[in-house]
């Protein structure tokens, strides 16, 4: 170790450690960056602070105990992260879903993706210098965190699906809070716009910068709204409905630079698609049985192996199980969107200037336990 | 999704490579030999029916007391046709080793790294590979079954 310290410093390159205790990284994550000046030449992410070990976990504990693993994953959005296992597990296991419980899901799973994007605005723009929106946001924000601390009592990791429903239905309390959040964030849009949308300092700090081609992001794997910024319109909830996602009607919206402004856009528009989303998801929700009372506690799926890929707040994440048949996974890994999202920076931040980097590592949204898992 | 036109494809190019295939719960499966499988993969990313231009996840399973005992499984997603096919191949406990396939999806950089960490599968033709999650210095390798669930590591210096 000792002689790496005695390596001649190459001319002109200064290294510089981002993190792994910096506030722009939003989690333990080390960006080793090799600066000519203020110019980038080499990136090198160094990940794995925060590895918990949730894989080995997930193989040596039944199906059910699981659960409380998914939220701690990606804190910010525990909720998309159960409601996607339940439904691998689901599937592989064959198990009926009642109507009530799909909707009620949909429902929670939208409050929460609302709720992870609000933050990611905020952040991001204080990450810019911008102190006031993070506190509209996070204002916002909590009343997400209230509605859903209603029916599952949590604020962040969840737990609330079970394996055939829910743990606990709505009550009329919760659908009347909600329809009242909605109305409240859409008379925020107008505040949202006017503070940063429109604000010419945001827009030079994110016009144009960390460009994203479509080509490097198919090589390296970026989902999610990283992805539509370079304009695919590519989401699991239409690419593979699931739930009821085929019966509700949103939008995808796609950029057409893939760069920070355009990531930006596109998570602003999909809150309001989101908002849609619950709006309709009210309207239709049926009565009847919120759980499917058969399913077993011990659950012994059959055997064989399968990948489930859904729509999670920053792109695709996917569970793939491997069951032998008994009540613990034989395997059970999970693909998370921030891995292939901060793989790409390695390429994305070449040649960018050092405050660039910390505007495009803002707008890509990392979660960095998700990435260490 | 119309999948099985993959696997259609697969066994008439790939004949006498392709070991088994299926589609339980829709998913479909083909188990390749592991010399080919930069061929298969560069053959799905560019044929012009298939087009799977999007390397979703990368990982291994592990299955002590079989042959080969481990098993690297590639899930690809062809953008412009909505189709998703998982290919598998086995890797034995002696060599320990695969191809690369950093060439098709530079993507695939990362991912291996981590079955290499996790498993101590290697990539031939990786340009960097070393540990991701853990650190230089961790003793085995996690995530294979015969790794103990409590094991202790070992005291190390700082690192750089």
């Amino acid at each position: 170790m000792a002689e790496q310290f005695l390596e001649p410093v190459v001319e002109n390159v200064y290294t510089l450690n981002l993190g792994p205790q910096h506030p722009s990284t939003h989690g333990v994550l080390r960006v080793v960056l090799d600066l000519d000046g203020e110019f980038i030449v080499r990136t090198d992410p160094v990940i794995g602070y925060g590895h918990r070990g949730h894989e080995k976990m997930g193989e040596n504990r039944l199906y059910k105990q699981f659960m409380p693993n998914t939220s701690r994953m990606d804190y910010l959005s525990g909720m998309l992260y159960n409601h996607g296992y339940v439904l691998a597990v689901e599937k592989l296991a064959g198990i009926e879903v009642p109507e009530r419980a799909k909707y009620i899901r949909v429902i929670c799973s939208e409050l929460n993706r609302i709720s992870s994007h609000l933050l990611w605005f905020g952040t991001y723009v204080m990450d810019l210098g911008g102190f006031t929106p993070f506190l509209y946001a996070f204002d916002d924000r909590e009343q997400i965190l209230d509605i859903l601390d209603r029916v599952s009592g949590s604020r962040l990791t969840y737990s609330y699906c079970r394996f055939g429903g829910v743990c606990q239905d709505l009550d009329s309390v919760f659908i009347d809070m909600t329809r009242a959040f909605l109305k409240r964030l859409r008379s925020r849009w107008s505040d949202y716009e006017n503070l940063v949308t429109k604000n010419i300092i945001f827009i030079h700090r994110t016009r144009d910068v960390g460009v994203i081609s479509l080509e490097q992001a198919r090589q390296f794997g970026v989902t999610g709204p990283n992805l539509r910024a370079c304009g695919v319109a590519f989401d699991m909830r239409r690419a593979e409905p699931y739930e009821v996602y085929d019966r509700l009607d949103f939008e995808i919206p796609v950029g057409t630079k893939g760069d920070a402004l355009d990531r930006y856009y596109v998570r602003m528009i999909e809150m309001e698609q989101s908002c849609r989303i619950i709006e309709q998801a009210l309207d239709q929700l049926p009565g009847g049985a919120f759980l499917n009372p058969k399913v077993p506690d011990r659950l012994r799926p059959p055997k064989g192996d399968l990948y489930f890929g859904f729509e999670s707040a920053r792109g695709q994440t996917g569970y793939y199980i491997v069951s032998d048949g008994s009540t613990m996974p034989y395997r059970l890994h999970v693909r998370v969107p921030s891995f292939g999202n901060l793989h790409v920076l390695v390429e994305a931040f070449q040649g960018t200037l050092l405050a660039d980097a910390i505007s495009t590592m803002g707008s890509v949204d990392l979660v960095i336990p998700e990435i260490d898992r | 999704m119309d999948g099985s036109v993959t696997l259609k494809k697969l066994a008439g190019r790939f004949a006498g490579s392709i070991l088994e295939t299926h589609s339980y719960r829709g998913d479909d499966t083909a188990l390749v030999k592991k010399e080919e499988i930069v061929a298969v993969c560069t053959y799905l990313r560019d044929d012009e029916e298939l087009l799977y231009n999007f390397m979703m996840d990368l990982t291994a399973v592990d299955y002590p007391g079989r042959e080969p005992r481990f098993e690297v499984v590639y899930h690809l997603y062809s953008l412009p046709f909505n189709r998703r096919v998982r290919i598998k191949a086995g890797v034995s406990e002696s060599e320990c080793g695969i191809d690369s396939v950093v060439p098709v999806w530079i993507g695939a950089n990362w991912f291996e790294r981590e079955a290499y960490d996790m498993y101590g599968i290697t990539f031939t033709g990786h340009p960097d590979l070393r540990r991701i999650l853990l650190y230089e210095g961790f003793e085995g390798h996690p995530l294979r079954k015969d790794y103990p669930l409590k094991k202790r590591q070992p005291l190390i210096g700082p690192i750089n």
